[in-house]
């Protein structure tokens, strides 16, 4: 008996490793980061771009509203690219438009708002660049769809017409 | 018309595994080996090498009809590379794997005249069912002969990183290695069932371990060489999986070539030859399954289709379900010796050594597949990168590197210490020699100084023992040799290694304590395939003294694919190593520029040992 064993559990062994690397192959292995989306967006404490008035984030975003919260600058090109879908966002009435001005002068700021209009309901100032740190966001443009306090989607690089249709489909 | 000619012979090359095999069952009762065995062996081997030359021939000529050339081939590539591009994909390696298949059996009845007819036609059997698997694998999943209509006027071009001369002779000389312990693994089979596992087959089986061990250690490190240089990461070992994959069959090979010598002298460890011939070949099989079928993400991963990691899978395991049957059902275990060894002798530190390879071989097995057991059973994915091996490896290789240093000094059967006073002088000298060199560098005393007197004190005894033994043993003191001067240069590389990294614009300088780094300008060339951007840079040291360095930028025109060429300057005592890479939309570069003190050492100790092994394989062949 006790010879025996051992060449089963070496089969069963062998076997278990034979359906493990079966399974291993249908994983697709391209690597996803994963995005937190479960979590609180963070709190910051920042001007306004306008009044340079010191605001809290949660005075702005209240739980049961869409919020967009889009990081931009003028500087950056494909921000004039996303602006026209910013505007078309903007005529949406359940959806709110934070802007999160990344690192810039205000002057050249106004100006690229004064050209291309403005879509933003509030726009914060982050001169430094400290809260889209805090956000966890790769660069400019970059914007985060959220509800109820959470991350419902987030866009990296500029909004384009497919993000558009999805982000009005998930806000209905 | 050339892959015409290619697709038939390997069609003919399919069909004569049947004549061959149908001639050798015929022939297992008879006394006497049939040569028409031998002919048709021959005769397969001349159809893949036709096939294989029609494949290259295809690729000279840009015969963009054919699949394979037009996916990895284009007219403005230097014909150097259109050759090598042969074997630079997927279909390509595989009709070459199949190649040395087929040449190394050929080499293996030619050789082995003086052995028991019965084990040559089982090792024949075995290898042939090996040699069917590829055959169907290429065939039906891989083809290089497939036929596009209407033929494309250009191809899409060879990946420019496959554009280096180390990595064009890299493939064929590590599938040597691999592809030898194909021919180990039959030939335990075959040895295992006709119960043949004895000393005369030990001597003869070790020259097969011997050549693919050299080659596979020449094809680590050409492969290594070309990851310094090309890919820039500025390192010779990164632990990624494909490095892993070739490193688990290299230590499974060198713990079996120990083996053989016990088994060569003394008829005992029979048990650990055969399981580490199967286990050699299994892990051979088992990385090409892990970087070809896409299950892990690798440079090598080629095509990610899951037919073929499927396929790959199989038959694999097809091999080992086959092993393991041959294993429980024909193995008998030694009965004549008994299994004492006494503590002090050679086979005891051999056997000493065979545990810590396993522990070696565990630790990467482990580190490899691990992240795939993980996320099928509770889908959680991890990476598993340096500092995992490190801290498990790096502390075991201090008893390792004792070992190394006075097993080979034990004698057979039971030995005593000779020269006492030598081996703690000598351990002492290593000892104060590490304190005083470890003492001067700002880095964790103790655990670095143990680990640098037991490399030096190897070190050391192997030196003194080339001058007292002479040539007595030379292939062994040599590669004991190299592995501590291998050990002793990645250390102090590790220890000295300087690195800078920063964002330069032209005409910016880099200042810091020791240096200034001047960005002096670009300039562009054209060549053959590609577009050069060479920047020049002049690194003024504090002592006065000047280095330009050129890092270069290449803009491939076929497929569109921007590499960056390090520029190295190797000395004896260091590397300077300089890489520039261009950042989107931006005016500056990204510079790193490196101080790698001995990675010429690291290179040269390895070339050593797979020298010392082509020493051990000539020598044995005078003896005889």
């Amino acid at each position: 008996m006790r010879t025996k064993i051992f060449p089963i559990s070496l089969i069963i062994i062998v076997s278990v490793i034979f359906v493990i690397f079966y399974k291993g192959l249908q994983n697709s292995n391209i690597y996803e980061p994963q995005i937190g989306n479960q979590k609180n967006i963070p709190v910051f404490i920042a001007k306004a771009f306008e009044t340079e008035e010191i605001f809290k984030s949660e005075d702005i975003f209240e739980g049961d509203k869409f919020y967009l919260m889009n990081i931009w600058s003028s500087w950056c090109a494909p921000c004039r690219d996303e602006h026209k879908f910013l505007l078309n966002l903007s005529n949406q009435k359940n959806l709110k438009i934070i802007g999160l001005n990344y690192k810039d002068k205000k002057k050249n700021a106004t100006n690229f708002l004064n050209e291309l209009n403005n879509p933003y309901d509030f726009i914060f100032s982050d001169t430094d660049g400290t809260i889209a740190i805090e956000w966890g966001a790769y660069g400019v443009p970059e914007s985060f769809l959220l509800y109820k306090n959470k991350i419902v989607k987030k866009i990296i690089g500029p909004i384009d017409q497919n993000s558009l249709l999805e982000i009005k489909e998930l806000i209905q | 018309m050339a892959s015409l000619i290619g697709y038939y012979s390997l069609i003919i090359g399919f069909s004569i595994s049947f004549l061959i095999i149908f001639f050798s069952i015929k022939n297992l009762s008879k006394s006497k080996l049939d040569n028409k065995i031998i002919f048709s062996v021959f005769f397969q081997f001349f159809f893949v090498s036709l096939s294989f030359l029609g494949l290259v021939q295809s690729f000279i000529s840009s015969d963009f009809s054919n699949e394979t050339v037009f996916n990895h081939s284009h007219t403005t590539v230097p014909t150097f590379y259109k050759i090598s591009g042969a074997w630079g994909n997927h279909e390509g390696s595989l009709l070459l794997w199949l190649l040395v298949l087929t040449l190394f059996i050929f080499l293996f009845l030619l050789r082995s005249n003086d052995q028991p007819k019965k084990y040559r036609i089982l090792t024949l059997l075995f290898q042939q069912i090996i040699i069917v698997g590829f055959f169907v694998f290429l065939i039906k999943t891989s083809s290089p002969f497939n036929y596009i209509f209407p033929i494309p006027n250009e191809g899409l071009g060879l990946n420019p990183i496959l554009q280096d001369p180390a990595l064009a002779i890299h493939p064929p000389i590590l599938y040597l290695g691999y592809v030898g312990s194909s021919i180990i693994f039959s030939s335990a089979l075959a040895a295992v069932v006709t119960n043949y596992i004895s000393s005369s087959w030990a001597k003869h089986i070790k020259k097969w371990i011997l050549t693919s061990w050299i080659f596979l250690t020449l094809g680590i490190l050409l492969g290594s060489i070309w990851a310094y240089y090309e890919l820039g990461w500025g390192g010779f070992w990164f632990w990624d999986p494909v490095e892993n994959v070739s490193l688990m069959p290299w230590l499974a090979l060198i713990t079996l070539l120990h083996c053989t010598l016990v088994l060569e002298k003394k008829q005992i460890l029979t048990s650990w030859v055969v399981i580490l011939s199967i286990a050699t070949f299994t892990l051979s099989m088992c990385g090409t399954f892990l970087v070809r079928s896409g299950i892990l993400n690798s440079v090598h991963t080629f095509a990610n289709d899951p037919e073929r990691g499927l396929y790959i899978l199989i038959f694999l395991f097809i091999l080992v379900f086959l092993s393991i049957f041959i294993f429980l059902f024909f193995y008998k275990s030694e009965k004549t010796t008994t299994n004492s060894f006494f503590w002090l002798s050679k086979e005891t530190s051999i056997l000493i050594n065979n545990w810590f390879m396993m522990y070696f071989l565990s630790v990467v097995l482990i580190g490899t597949t691990y992240p795939i057991f993980l996320e099928v059973l509770s889908s959680e994915k991890i990476s598993v990168g340096p500092p995992f091996y490190n801290k498990l490896i790096i502390p075991f290789l201090v008893p390792f590197l004792l070992a190394m240093a006075i097993g080979p000094k034990l004698k057979w059967i039971k030995s005593e210490l000779e020269n006492k006073l030598n081996l703690i002088l000598f351990l002492i000298i290593s000892l104060l020699l590490s304190t005083f060199i470890i003492r001067n560098l700002d880095i964790n005393f103790l655990i670095n100084t143990i680990l640098v007197t037991s490399a030096f004190y190897l070190f050391l005894i192997t030196l003194k023992d080339f001058f007292s033994k002479k040539f007595k043993n030379l292939s062994q003191n040599l590669a004991h040799f190299s592995f501590s001067l291998l050990i002793l240069s990645i250390l102090f590389n590790n220890f000295l290694s300087t690195e800078i990294i920063t964002n330069l614009k032209i005409n910016e300088t880099y200042e810091n304590d020791a240096l200034k780094i001047n960005f002096e300008g670009i300039e562009q060339r054209d060549e053959q395939n590609f577009k050069a951007i060479i920047g020049k840079f002049v690194i003024e040291h504090n002592g006065g003294q000047t280095d330009i360095m050129q890092p270069e930028l290449r803009i491939y025109n076929q497929p569109n694919i921007i590499t960056s060429e390090a520029d190295i300057k190797t000395t004896l005592y260091k590397d300077k190593f300089m890489t520039m890479n261009s950042v989107q939309n931006q005016e500056y570069f990204n510079i790193r520029y490196q101080v790698k003190p001995f990675m010429i050492w690291i290179w040269l100790s390895t070339f050593l040992i797979s020298l010392s092994g082509l020493i051990g394989f000539f020598k044995k062949r005078y003896e005889n």
